[in-house]
């Protein structure tokens, strides 16, 4: 079928990010068009799903295990809208913060790259292998690294190649996991896999891919990459890498615990462990960090740790439920973590630094910018009633009847410490008596605040609309609705 | 001691040596080189599960699979290669 529009999620990013390359004096119009158009592919490929449940294509009629096949579900449109709405408005945002002559040659860079990155995201959300999953991983991790220094400086150039480091070993132990499930299984689909017969080397092989990912997606102890990676890259890039490109090794987790049901207690406790060693170890970070991206990029760290927790909070038993707990909050970060990314970058660009403690000495205040910052804070921190708060509900509700209490103590504790952190800023933003000026004429906002503004909007508004999200993610759950 | 089993875990084996160099290694270049024989030995591992006992012909998969591996690595290399030398001039430059 040549009208698919899994293929065109596919293909359009993929065509554009060429077309991109080819004629760079249209870098912005062929852009935003191929990012507009994936968004469309991804709409209908939505109303697909709600018609069906789950939508299978296999690519030039080539049917699995010889052909790769697409499938997409609730859990893979909802990660496919958010990577493409967050995306869409992110490429808004970078059209101001790359204007200019003196820009070219980033905007220039930008855009390929970029396409690049949701091809590949796009690609993870519909593969059913995991060797397609392995390829898309690092055409997802290139693109990254390439963002990462698309500012040229020393500091950036430093982050990502230490970052482009931690991606290959974790697509490496990903790949040797894939070499010992072919060795014991023979098959590499998805579907194939969850008809294994559980074993020890199995759950080895699950155990390798697992630690690659969690290098890919930043869980402590393994997150040393994340943020000098993610304060030092320019404000678009940031918002991609921290909103969208740490959920595509999250998601691939998800899957894989969903198709290789092999985790015992021991495993999911640890990895609750060490979510929770991220959530505590992230936010005392946060609260020493001396510049605001580094600030956001340390909160990335804390909410991995707490998908992390969500993920484990009901023990195996619960994991058939807390999965959609997870994905809650993975969407909830990724729509906030973007807006809080970009408005830190409009602050940095109207105040000329990003110090903390100097905030408050600014006369500029970016009024539109502080207020996007703030409400990405309060769906980050999870109050109500936003997404961030839903997912944080239903996290400590299900630990508290399952009968977890240390896991509903470390929320507890990280969420006073998110309040902590996020408060430094915002005194910075509200005192006014450290000022030796007048506060300037320039006090409020210009057009490129709106894309910030409506992811910020858009994360505390999914949280009033969270029962239908809830339910569109459980369509074509592949072990039926959860009892 | 069958022959898929030496190769396996000589694949492990030099995919231990890789790792160890990958997060010891104190010099750029030597931390990619260390990465390099990371994939070699999931590689390894890979073309060990297309081996059949002969005369049974060995399975094509894993093999397409360790050509894409290849390309997949190769690529990423010259990335690697490209932060590490513009690193280098940078840093050469700040230096005089």
């Amino acid at each position: 079928m040549t009208t698919d529009p899994m293929t065109f999620a596919l293909f359009l990013p993929l065509f554009g990010a060429m077309a991109v390359f080819l004629l760079p004096r249209a870098s912005v119009a062929i852009g935003l068009a191929s990012v507009a158009a994936t968004c469309g592919a991804v709409l209908f490929l939505a109303r697909d799903v709600l018609a069906k449940g789950e939508v299978m294509t296999a690519l030039g009629g080539w049917e699995a295990p010889l052909g790769i096949a697409l499938r997409a579900d609730g859990l893979s449109v909802t990660m496919l809208s958010m990577t493409c709405a967050v995306g869409l408005l992110v490429s808004l945002g970078a059209l101001d913060s790359f204007k200019g002559t003196g820009q070219m040659r980033t905007r220039q860079y930008f855009w390929p790259l970029w396409l690049l990155l949701l091809t590949g995201m796009n690609g993870v959300y519909l593969g059913t292998d995991i060797f397609n999953l392995y390829v898309m991983i690092e055409v997802i991790a290139l693109a990254a690294v390439g963002l990462t220094v698309l500012s040229g400086t020393r500091a950036a150039l430093r982050a990502g190649l230490e970052y482009m480091y931690a991606s290959i070993l974790g697509a490496l132990l990903f790949l040797l996991g894939v070499g010992f499930v072919y060795l014991h299984v023979g098959r590499l689909d998805l579907a194939g896999l969850i008809e294994a017969e559980p074993s020890g080397a199995l759950s080895a092989a699950l155990a390798l891919m697992v630690v690659g990912l969690m290098l890919k997606t930043a869980l402590f102890p393994l997150h040393f990459w994340l943020p000098a990676a993610h304060a030092n890259a320019t404000a678009p890039a940031s918002a991609l890498l921290s909103g969208l490109v740490v959920k595509a090794a999250l998601y691939i987790f998800l899957r894989l615990t969903m198709y290789m049901p092999l985790l015992d207690e021991i495993m999911v406790t640890s990895m609750g462990v060490l979510g929770a060693c991220a959530v505590l170890w992230g936010g005392v970070q946060a609260l020493r960090a001396e510049r605001l991206k580094l600030l956001v990029a340390w909160s990335t760290v804390v909410q991995i740790g707490l998908i992390f927790i969500a993920f484990a909070h009901a023990g195996p038993p619960g994991l058939h439920e807390s999965w959609k707990v997870a994905a809650l909050l993975i969407l909830a970060h990724g729509v906030a973590k973007a807006a809080m990314f970009m408005a830190a970058g409009r602050i940095r660009a109207e105040l000329g630094h990003d110090i903390i403690r100097d905030l408050d000495r600014a006369p500029v205040r970016p009024t539109l910018a502080q207020f996007t910052f703030a409400l990405a804070a309060i769906s980050i921190i999870g109050l109500p009633p936003s997404l961030g708060f839903i997912g944080k509900w239903s996290l400590l509700e299900g630990a508290m009847s399952s009968g977890y209490w240390h896991w509903v103590v470390v929320t507890m504790i990280g969420t006073l410490l998110s309040v902590a952190y996020f408060s430094r800023v915002f005194a910075g933003f509200l005192r006014f008596d450290r000022m030796r000026n007048p506060v300037a004429e320039h006090q409020g906002w210009a057009l490129a605040d709106l894309p910030p503004l409506t992811l910020a909007l858009a994360a505390i508004g999914l949280g009033l609309v969270a029962a239908p999200v809830l339910s569109f993610i459980e369509l074509g759950y592949p072990f039926g609705a959860a009892p | 001691m069958t022959p898929d089993m030496i190769y396996g875990l000589t694949g492990i084996a030099v995919f231990a040596i890789g790792l160890a160099g990958a997060l010891c290694a104190q010099d750029r270049l030597r931390r990619l080189l260390a990465l390099k024989l990371c994939s070699m030995g999931a590689g390894f591992l890979l073309v060990v599960a297309a081996w059949r006992v002969p005369p049974d012909a060995p399975d094509p998969v894993p093999h397409a699979l360790v050509i894409t591996g290849i390309v997949v690595v190769v690529s990423a290399t010259a990335v690697a290669l490209a932060l590490i030398r513009r690193l280098q001039s940078l840093e050469t430059r700040d230096d005089d």
